[in-house]
């Protein structure tokens, strides 16, 4: 492949559009709600109509309103006609009825409600337009130029310098500086190298890996070329969860065609690059997340993190400096390379660049994801854009970050969005996992449930996390059920600290983070819980002096 | 294990087989072949025996441990690590129900707790006729159409226990 045939294929696709073009859902949430029927019945809906001329039906990824899936999407000249919802393979027909002037029978949404106005798509900005199981699909939207233009305009250093000036930080939840990781990796001697995707999304609440690895395979591809070729690394892998079927098969079927057009394995775009990509499955393992753990994994062993140093970009898979990143930072290096850094740093707040994209959920009217400068407030993302609670309920809290994260109450909902910002209310950005939760969600439940989560997926290795969080969740689990006492509560504070300054690996770490940050905002409803202390209340007392049972 | 050797005449060397003559070890050893045999596909191997097969029992890991040239322990050690495998049968339907955090707050627990109540068994547990096994997700990431169940490996989303119960009776009735 060389440029004039890139270029000839992307003017090829675009000539062969057409006027009118019919957007169906095909990511796994509107899947799940029949959009394959739908798909099928706008096709033969064409057929029959004798518009097969005018008219393409085209399977895209995510069209972000998941909730009120399966969605269609009209788009004539370009430019974006109506938004249908709940469409079934019944009245799916009658679109191309009101195609023709007449009355769809199906129910339509505004695509210009706050929902998607107050969008902003870098990560996204393909996701419902292309057709993700065709490479040329994406070549037509300029797709493999970025990776071009840095193989043949631009040295390894010049491109990790890029990153560096972008201000990109790590979207997998710590947030480090890309470019800074990339420098490191860059610079440490081996004779291999390796460049992992995490794909490992095990946050509950978080889909948007998922999301983007369905509806814009072909750009974490991208970005991952673009990394090796800056970090000198020739073999990469993708950690893709088990739970994610589609997004594997339509990875697996876009390295297949990136290898057909000789985008990826040897002398890409006629240089010296080689580059092969190579998918390892999860098999739910939530502390595979953590990137030595993770490289455990693709090694093929049991999913245990190691103390660092040395970090992977020194010493990583099979002892050879790796990079990892996570999905959505991959997917934002080729428009990094595209529209250069100064473009990126220049959206979002001083310390966080870019956008960020949240899977928005749990109780509030309008769930599915949302892309959004960094600094955005809670506040307009939550009401704004989200609609609020549902059925006239009151939002209570929202809870970023999940198991490693916080709850942050209604009081704060004015905070921007941004790394620092969160961390300052105890909790973190994530991976972007944000669920809204209303009056009718107990607190202390959602501690427990959270410090459940972190007790099934401790991987056993380190004392603090496999013991704590099972002291930790029988406390929380006394106190839910009203049988603790004040003094039950001082020893879960005192155990939360404990496991958060001696475990070794962000799980146990950062497991102690729900219940504090409940703890912090809503000590009220732990305190309602508590029994007195007395003289007969033994029963009660009984767990305190901690004993392992 | 079962194994035996073989003289495989065309090549003139010994070859190990599995000695149940069963074709679904055939198909796994021609899937480890196209991995090279090589040890770091351990998991990969394990997903595609779970699919031929339908759970891992100690004579299949004893020939993926066999074939590869791990040792026994290491294959156990990670077959039991990762929650995705099972090393018991499961029942002839399975219903996955979520239990993310998004399903969570919209009600995935009286879900549970209704098909517990129907089917008299806990998540993790197959009814004594072999039917149905009850399991749970730590998420799938259907967290927009919350809260979701799977059944038989089909997504459905916004699940209410009513809905479930109508789809258990099904399977138990049929």
């Amino acid at each position: 492949m060389i440029l004039g045939e890139l270029n000839q294929l992307r003017d090829r696709e675009i000539q062969s559009r057409k006027k009118i073009t019919l957007r169906c859902c095909m990511a796994a949430g509107c899947v799940s709600s029949n959009s394959k029927g739908v798909f099928e019945a706008l096709q033969k809906a064409v057929a029959e109509s004798g518009l097969g001329n005018e008219v393409e039906v085209r399977g895209v990824g995510c069209m972000r309103l998941c909730c009120e899936g399966p969605l269609v999407s009209v788009n004539q000249d370009g430019a974006e006609d109506s938004l249908h919802v709940r469409v079934t393979s019944e009245n799916a027909a009658s679109i191309l009825a009101y195609l023709k002037g007449g009355k769809a029978r199906t129910t339509r949404v505004d695509a210009g409600m706050p929902f998607f106005k107050k969008q902003m798509s870098i990560v996204l900005s393909n996701s419902g337009i292309i057709d993700p199981e065709r490479i040329e699909s994406y070549i037509a939207v300029g797709g493999y130029s970025a990776l071009h233009e840095a193989l043949h305009e631009m040295t390894p250093a010049e491109v990790v310098s890029m990153m560096v000036q972008s201000g990109l930080r790590g979207r997998g939840g710590a947030g480090f500086p890309t470019g800074l990781k990339w420098d490191t990796v860059a610079k440490s001697p081996g004779v291999a190298k390796y460049v992992i995707c995490n794909a490992d999304e095990g946050d509950p609440g978080a889909f948007m890996d998922r999301s983007v690895l369905e509806s814009d395979p072909h750009r974490v591809l991208e970005g991952m070329s673009i990394a090796a070729y800056a970090v000198g690394a020739s073999q990469g892998f993708i950690y893709v969860r088990a739970e994610y079927p589609l997004a594997i098969a339509r990875l697996q079927q876009a390295i297949k065609q990136s290898k057909q057009f000789g985008l990826l394995g040897a002398g890409i775009f006629d240089s010296q690059f080689c580059f092969n990509i190579d998918i390892r499955i999860g098999a739910g393992a939530f502390v595979c997340g953590e990137e030595t753990a993770l490289m455990a994994s693709v090694e093929g062993k049991r999913g245990t993190p190691r103390p660092r140093p040395p970090f992977p970009a020194e010493s990583g898979l099979w002892g050879y400096p790796t990079l990892i990143n996570n999905v959505e930072t991959f997917a934002n290096v080729a428009p990094i390379c595209r529209h250069g850094a100064a473009w990126f740093a220049s959206i979002g707040t001083a310390r966080s660049k870019g956008t960020k994209v949240f899977a928005l959920a749990g109780k509030i009217k309008n769930t599915g994801l949302i892309e959004v400068p960094m600094g955005t407030t809670l506040r307009t993302i939550v009401e704004d854009m989200g609609g609020g609670a549902p059925e006239g309920g009151r939002i209570k809290a929202v809870q970023t970050g999940g198991p490693s994260g916080g709850c942050i109450p209604v009081e704060h909902l004015d905070t921007p969005v941004d790394y620092d910002s969160l961390s300052q209310l105890g909790s973190i950005m994530g991976s972007g996992g944000m669920i809204v939760m209303d009056d009718g969600t107990s607190m202390v439940e959602i501690a427990r449930y959270f410090m459940e989560f972190c007790m099934d997926e401790s991987c056993g290795k380190c004392i603090p996390c496999r013991a704590g969080t099972v002291q930790m969740h029988r406390l929380l689990d006394r106190i839910a059920r009203g049988q603790a006492t004040a003094a039950h509560l001082a020893r879960l504070e005192e155990l939360c600290e404990m496991v958060k300054s001696t475990s070794l690996c962000g799980l146990g770490q950062t497991a102690p983070n729900p219940t504090l940050s409940t703890l912090r905002f809503f000590r009220g409803e732990y305190e309602a819980l508590l029994q007195p202390e007395m003289p007969g209340n033994e029963e009660c007392l009984a767990g305190v002096s901690g004993q392992v049972s | 294990m079962k194994i035996a050797t073989m003289r495989n005449e065309a090549e003139g060397r010994r070859v190990m087989q599995h000695a149940s003559g069963d074709k679904r070890f055939k198909i796994l050893e021609v899937f480890m072949k196209k991995y090279q045999f090589r040890q770091d596909s351990l998991i990969e191997i394990l997903h595609k025996a779970q699919e031929l097969f339908g759970y891992l029992d100690d004579d299949l890991l004893l020939f993926v441990s066999y074939k590869l040239k791990l040792p026994p322990s290491r294959v156990y050690g990670v077959a039991t690590f990762y929650h995705f495998f099972t090393l018991k049968p499961q029942g002839k339907h399975t219903c996955v129900v979520c239990l993310g955090t998004a399903c969570y707050v919209k009600g995935a627990d009286k879900v549970m707790s209704a098909i517990e109540a129907e089917l008299k068994i806990k998540a993790g547990e197959t009814t004594p006729d072999k039917n149905i096994s009850l399991l749970t997700a730590r998420c799938i990431g259907a967290c927009g159409i919350a809260p979701a169940v799977v059944y038989d490996g089909t997504v459905s989303p916004r699940a209410t226990p009513e809905g479930v119960l109508k789809t258990i009776k099904q399977w138990t009735e049929s």
